[in-house]
């Protein structure tokens, strides 16, 4: 259980990667914290020529409030965000959810970026980016662009990322005067979300974000329901999901979940 | 911007327990690898290569990592705390060893390195855990032996016991 | 730096006159495996030009072989060799089968794979990576055969049979009779049932297996380091099928191992690869498995279908037990199977006063990895049956459990007692210690706190379990799988000998030897305590050396570390070789000390006289004069260097003529009960409170029994909750990582209250009994019986996943409202992925089939095709490189056209297979067209994924295929835009291949 042969480029400036990305396309990966990558490499399940190693480029590791927003660099690891001081006042949301994403030893290397590029659709920070309504920063040699959440994840794995283009960062909404909910459910703790689910408080409502169901996390915009209302909306949610069966759990378990966790968490948000 | 290829080796340096190290690695090779093949270090261990049993933990520029999940040319110029580095002496044990060995939080041994690499990392920023502090740092690392508790137990105590030097030592 | 540099603490108390042994004594092992000065396999340095071996093998459950192109990975520089069946058969005979049938059983395939991940070639290079890839170069064409996975259904008419050795699958079918039990049915008031299936599981040590192994051409003799944990039975296996005698087949351990619970015994099939592969590279060969290997192809304990019955009184008093075992060996019988079966034949009453049995035993081949060894070794099978049905049957009367458990318990007057079955109890008192726990471990409290709970509607309840823990294995136990007329032919087996020697140096200083390869277990230290005791020395003043050389140190079959025989067997052996050595000693100090041998007594590194203290001599001095004076000892006492002693206990008798047997020396008890509470909505099982109550005779370390009792309810835990080695119906292996083989950790396992009572044994040395594997056994079953009490069902199937239980507990599922999508039912086991859509493409009907055809456009239209060859005018191949994100691999893919209706419809069949696994999808193209000049195309799928991609992603699998089924729209799309005409037919083709790339790693 070796990785196979590859080149291997360290970073030392955006263009050193952007080049590298230009020039090998799909053939080159993106190595930041190696969380994901690393464990397919070993497992020969991805077979790049070239890994370009980002971490040591300093302009990747910000964390900024930047208006209305928080910027995310490319290269902030998950322990990073966790550490920051502004965590819990400018992204409740995400310091609710942060602390799901695999253990102390994973977070201290994995990134916030590399979460997002990996696209499981089980991840705590996918379903946090959607929920919130964030971008992704796109950057090619030729180009720069911002992406919306819901457009960035295509499908399992699947990005709006061009095999030329770096998650440069993303960009997180703070969302002022709100109340949040998270909760996941997973067969041990650590471990990849059979389903999770996040609820916000918006101006008309509510938004309930799902992850771990649908192939992408998949967030639905709701005017303030209750009762029967309440549970014909997440039960018609819950189908729409597709869920499906796997050794850890059943699509009709899923169902449940997405049904009695939601009732739950959209009444704490909405009391 | 370096490029190294991927048919050749190429020489790695960096810090390991607070001594120069250095050795030659394909691009592909794990530091896991590098410390225990490349250089000798083997009280790191390899449990499963896909970052989910912790027994390779290492502290790679105060950042716990897994040795596994981390190529060699990764960590050139980093400095790297391995569990050949806990001790104060080759004939000396330190608090958290001492601790393990009294309370009986091993037994094969095969994880423990990383466990040790966890909690001592740990400790030093959180010096009074709490148990459920501890079990969720320690659900990072697999062990099949003792059934954890007694790994629990004895991080508490060494928790402790180190608080207590500290403070015996800033009273002094 | 947070640790303070301390002088290490030594707990030895010199001046304590109290025996060493039943003390927590710090262990000598620990400090080493603190400092990363263990000496596991991996850690030892080999021989310079050793050669790294890895193992290519089988994506498929079940298949021949036609053929193995092995030439781009041998022109891969750095690689020396691969060795497929045909070369490992010509230097290797097949290991020997534990039963009689014209049967082989090879460690690698020869011209059929049999489960997924069975070998089927060896790479050999100058480093790992270099052997994987070459690995990846190997083709292997497979012709696929019917699976089957299921115990029972391996046995119905029809099944696919593996071994034509085994008609019908069934590799043993055995009957017994004790007492009168039709005559207890008959008149019993009641009888119980109950149908169970026991799931696959592992022990899953954290260290791996590893092998070095070299061939020494001259003597034709082999040398291996192996982390093999015994029985070393296994030895002569191993030396039949590398064609030595016993003596040219050097077998050695490393002095530290990376825990075993039995799964270690497991490397013997690879011990004998690896060495093959030495003999043919004439180079030393070292190969360390990965957990991937590990996981799918090690070993993996018995999964068992068993229909138990009982003959029951009015108040609950058991009269009669009925069994239908049927064990699932996996695809072959490798040794010492079926012994899981066997172990616990003595024991199938528990620890219950039944004098009436009647037991069926099948032994049934599927398509699974192979079984060994592992922690409870059939001990968990039986008791999640029969402590079910304890419980069932105090429901079912309206009584208690723990009433039930009672009535039946054997007498405390009734040590030695003989179990119908054979079984000689050695000692106990289990209604006293029933007694103590419900006090000690406050039962009375827990049932207020679960009648609490149940009255606010929580689901809490509490389980029990009763069992008695067989030590110490009777090697002679398997020979019942036997006719007593088989067993006569071929000559009696039993008995277990255990080793130890002892020896003195020129110095005086004790060296201690034992054959009981730990694996963790901290043998070395509770061998210093008993001899220390002996001798009257410190601990530290004993070195113990565990490692085993076959070459030179005494070993015998039973050695080993199984059958929990450490403490039992090994440290009284060593204890009865001390005292041996003490015997001469004493009388040789007698003689300088001018006393009787009588009055000598060896206390505080003295030999003394026992009434004149001040009449002494130093150990040390006594201990020398065999090395520096043998004309100065007197003529009775022989030499004092080295003392080596074998010890079998004549209790271990063979199978009697009608079939009874004491399959092993020792039986502690255990009493669990425990509290449980379940998630109302996410039906999660927490464990409240959980109290075991263990006699496992004479303490000798009382932290290491404790060490054991922890270590065994944290791996039951995980088996009662969370893991299981599952597979799909077409034997595809599910759980191929630590993501999805879900080991328990520290958020997971709770402190068990551990209550001891001591009862020794009288068949021991030191009056130890094992107590390794009981919380194995007590464990699931206890806290599925908790389950059962909470959630008030009837059945109950481990591992306890709350998805599974949803279906047992909740109603029927809100509908999907009005106008929503159906969903289609669920199919327990069914991996297969259906799906159906349409599109309307531009171009008429003949146009779109004409493409179909075409290899050209076909090349176009596929998705990384590298190159399209038309076999004939239906049948395709291709090379496609295919990925999802940033998984990628190479495949090979087949394709034939059936029942073609030109322009009208077309069904495509075929396969893709690659590193990564395989797929092979059937589906049918219709082409109508659509009144505006185009062409309405629809289709209908049936796919299959297997191999790596399946055992290590299956958590995807299905996501992956609405993904890639929304690429095919999305390409479907943009041709029929295109004005052309669609590739859409072949897009299916891609699917297969492309299904076949995914995979599921950890973030």
């Amino acid at each position: 259980m070796k990785p196979p042969a590859f080149d291997y480029l360290r970073a030392e400036t955006v263009g050193d990667v952007l080049e590298g990305l230009a020039q090998q396309g799909g053939d080159a990966r993106v190595l930041a914290g190696g969380q994901s990558l690393m464990a397919m490499l070993n497992m020969r399940l991805a077979k790049p020529k070239l890994l370009i190693d980002i971490m040591r480029l300093k302009e990747l590791r910000q964390i900024e409030r930047k208006g209305d927003a928080v910027v995310i660099g490319a290269g902030v690891r998950q322990a990073d965000l966790l550490a920051w001081p502004d965590l819990a006042e400018a992204l409740p949301l995400v310091s609710l959810a942060l602390p799901w994403v695999g253990h102390v030893q994973t977070r201290s290397r994995g990134t916030i970026c590399g979460s997002l590029a990996h696209a499981d659709p089980s991840a705590e920070m996918p379903l946090a980016l959607v929920a919130l309504g964030g971008e992704v920063l796109l950057r090619s040699a030729k180009r720069r662009r911002r992406v919306a959440a819901k457009d960035f994840f295509a499908g399992m794995m699947l990005t709006a990322r061009s095999d030329d283009e770096l998650i440069e960062g993303i960009s997180l909404p703070v969302v002022r005067g709100s109340r949040f909910a998270f909760r996941e459910v997973a067969r041990r703790h650590g471990d990849f979300a059979i389903v999770a689910c996040a609820a916000m408080k918006t101006e008309a409502g509510v938004r309930f974000t799902v992850g771990g169901v649908a192939d992408v996390p998949t967030a639905r915009d709701w005017p303030r329901l209750e009762g029967s209302a309440l549970d014909d909306a997440l039960n018609g949610f819950a189908y729409e999901l597709g869920a499906r069966d796997d050794v850890h759990a059943t699509a009709r378990y899923r169902r449940d979940l997405v049904r009695m966790i939601g009732r739950d968490l959209i009444g704490e948000v909405l009391q | 911007m370096t490029r190294l290829k991927a048919d050749a080796r190429h020489s790695v340096r960096f810090t390991l327990n607070g001594k120069p190290a250095e050795g030659e690695a394909e691009p592909r090779m794990l530091l896991s690898d590098f410390l225990r093949h490349q250089l000798g270090a083997t009280g790191t261990h390899v449990g499963c290569e896909h970052g989910v049993c912790g027994a390779c933990t290492v502290v790679v520029d105060g950042m716990l990592t897994r040795s596994c999940l981390t190529l060699a040319a990764q960590v050139d110029g980093c400095e790297i705390r391995t569990v050949e580095g806990l001790a104060p002496s080759a004939d000396r044990l330190g608090v958290l060893q001492q601790v393990f060995r009294r309370n009986h939080a091993l037994q094969c041994g095969f994880c423990t390195a990383g466990i040790l690499m966890s909690l001592d990392h740990y400790l030093a920023k959180n010096p009074a855990p709490t148990e459920a502090d501890i079990r969720d740092l320690l659900s990072g690392h697999l062990c099949r032996c003792t059934g954890y508790t007694p790994i629990i137990q004895a991080a508490l105590v060494a928790a402790a016991e180190l608080a207590s030097a500290t403070k015996e030592t800033s009273d002094a | 730096m947070v640790q303070a540099a301390v002088r290490s603490a030594n707990s030895v108390d010199q001046g304590s006159d109290t025996p060493w042994v039943g003390r927590s004594i710090e262990r000598v092992e620990d400090a080493a495996l603190l400092s990363g000065r263990g000496r596991f396999i991996d850690d030892l340095g080999v021989q310079p030009g050793t050669l790294h071996a890895t193992i290519l093998r089988s994506p498929h459950a079940h298949a021949d072989i036609l053929s193995i192109d092995t030439e781009a990975a041998k022109r891969l520089p750095g690689v020396a060799t691969v060795l497929t069946g045909s070369d490992v058969k010509a230097v290797t005979t097949s290991l020997v089968v534990g039963v009689k049938a014209p049967v082989e059983c090879w460690p690698i395939a020869m011209d059929r794979v049999r489960y997924v991940g069975e070998p089927v070639a060896v790479i050999v290079a100058t480093d790992r990576a270099r052997a994987e890839d070459a690995a990846e170069l190997i083709n292997v064409e497979y012709r696929p055969r019917a699976a089957v996975v299921d115990p029972l259904g391996t046995l119905v008419s029809g099944a696919p049979v593996l071994h034509d050795g085994f008609p019908g699958n069934l590799a043993s079918d055995r009957s017994f009779r004790y007492g009168d039990p039709e005559k207890a049915f008959a008149e019993a008031p009641h009888r119980f049932s109950i149908d169970i299936r026991y799931p696959r599981n592992s022990c899953t040590p954290i260290e791996t297996y590893g092998v070095v192994a070299s061939h020494d051409a001259g003597e034709d003799a082999y040398e291996v380091l192996a982390n093999f944990q015994g029985p070393f039975s296994i030895h002569t296996v191993i030396a039949r099928a590398l064609k030595v005698p016993g003596n040219r087949l050097r077998l050695r351990t490393p002095p530290d191992s990376g825990g075993s619970f039995g799964v270690k015994q497991g490397v013997f099939p690879y011990i004998v690869l690896i060495a093959a592969a030495a003999r043919v590279t004439g180079r030393p060969v070292k190969w360390i498995e990965d957990r991937l290997e590990h996981l799918t192809a090690s070993v993996s304990a018995t999964n068992r279908a068993t229909t138990l019955s009982a003959a029951v009184a009015a108040d609950g008093k058991i009269l009669a037990l009925d069994w239908d075992q049927v064990e699932d060996c996996g695809a072959h019988l490798r040794a010492p199977e079926p012994a899981t079966l066997y172990r616990m034949h003595g024991n199938m009453t528990g620890a219950y006063d039944i004098r009436h049995v009647r037991i069926r035993n099948r032994v049934v081949v599927t398509n699974k990895t192979p079984t060994g060894l592992n922690r409870g070794f059939g001990g968990p099978q039986v008791y999640f049956a029969l402590e079910r049905l304890v419980q069932r049957i105090a429901i079912g009367l309206g009584l208690d459990p723990l009433d039930v458990i009672k009535r039946n318990l054997i007498g405390a007057g009734a040590f030695p007692y003989r179990t119908a079955t054979g079984a000689l109890l050695d000692s106990g008192n289990y209604q006293e210690a029933i007694a103590r726990a419900v006090e000690q471990g406050r039962l009375a409290d827990l049932k207020a706190k679960r009648d609490e709970a149940q009255a606010q509607g929580r689901l809490y309840g509490i389980g029990f379990t009763a069992v008695v823990e067989p030590s110490v294995s009777n090697m002679g136990y398997i020979t019942t799988v036997l006719t007593a007329a088989e067993r006569r032919k071929a000559g009696p087996k039993n008995g277990a000998q255990a080793t130890a020697t002892v020896g003195l140096d020129p110095v005086g200083s004790v060296t201690v030897h034992v054959a009981s390869v730990p694996q963790g277990q901290g043998h070395r230290t509770v061998l210093s305590q008993v001899v220390a005791d002996v001798f009257g020395l410190a601990p530290k003043d004993i070195r113990v050396n565990t490692e085993i050389d076959t070459a030179k140190d005494a070993w015998s079959i039973a050695s080993g570390n199984y059958a929990s025989r450490f403490a039992a067997a090994v440290a009284g052996t060593a204890k009865i070789a001390a005292e041996r050595v003490a015997g001469r000693l004493g009388r040789i100090a007698a003689s300088q000390l001018n006393v009787e041998a009588a009055d000598i007594v060896f206390a505080k590194g003295f030999v003394a006289s026992r009434h004149n203290p001040e009449n002494r001599i130093a150990f040390s001095r006594v201990a020398a004069l065999s090395h520096w004076s043998p004309g100065s000892l007197p003529d009775d006492a022989g030499q004092t260097i080295r003392e080596t002693v074998f010890w079998t206990p004549p209790e271990l008798t063979p199978p009697d003529e009608d079939d009874r047997i004491n399959s092993s020396l020792c039986h502690g008890f255990i009493f669990d009960f425990c509290g449980v509470e379940i998630d109302p909505v996410t039906l999660e099982t927490r464990i409240d409170r959980y109290v075991t109550m263990h006699d496992c005779g004479t303490i000798l370390h009382p932290g290491m029994v404790n060490g054991q009792i922890r270590g065994g309810f944290a791996q039951a835990l995980g088996a009662a909750l969370y893991e299981e080695y599952a597979y799909a119906d077409d034997g595809s292996f599910l759980t191929g990582t630590l993501a999805d083989y879900l080991l328990p950790t520290t958020t997971e396992v709770p402190e068990p209250e551990i209550i001891h009572m001591e009862t020794p044994s009288p068949f021991t040395p030191l009056g130890a009994k094992g107590v390794g594997e009981g919380n194995c056994m007590s464990t699931p079953v206890c806290l599925a019986n908790a389950v059962a009490d909470a959630l008030g069902i009837a059945d109950v199937t481990l591992p306890l996943v709350p998805a599974r239980l949803a279906e047992l507990v909740r109603g029927a599922e809100p509908p999907p409202p009005a106008g929503g999508a159906a969903i289609a039912p669920a199919r327990e086991g069914d991996r297969r992925l259906r799906g159906e859509g349409q599109a309307s493409v531009k171009g008429a009907p003949e146009q779109v089939w004409a493409m179909l055809l075409d290899p050209a456009t076909l090349q176009s239209v596929i998705p990384g095709c590298q190159r399209v060859d038309r076999i004939t005018d239906t049948h395709f191949r291709a090379d496609v490189t295919l990925g999802i994100g940033p998984v990628s691999g190479r495949y090979r893919a087949d394709v034939e056209l059936f029942d073609l209706d030109p322009p009208r419809a077309v069904t495509l069949r075929g396969g893709a297979t690659g590193a990564l696994g395989f797929g092979n999808a059937e589906g049918r193209i219709t082409l109508a067209p659509d009144g505006r000049g185009g062409t309405k195309l629809t289709y209908s799928y049936d796919a299959a994924i297997g191999g790596k991609v399946a055992s290590i992603g299956g958590r995807l699998l299905d996501g992956a295929t609405r993904v890639i089924i929304g690429q095919f729209f999305t390409a479907l799309a943009r041709k029929a835009g295109g004005g052309g005409a669609s590739g859409g037919g072949f897009s299916l083709f891609g699917l297969l291949a492309k299904l076949a790339s995914l995979f599921g790693g950890r973030r």
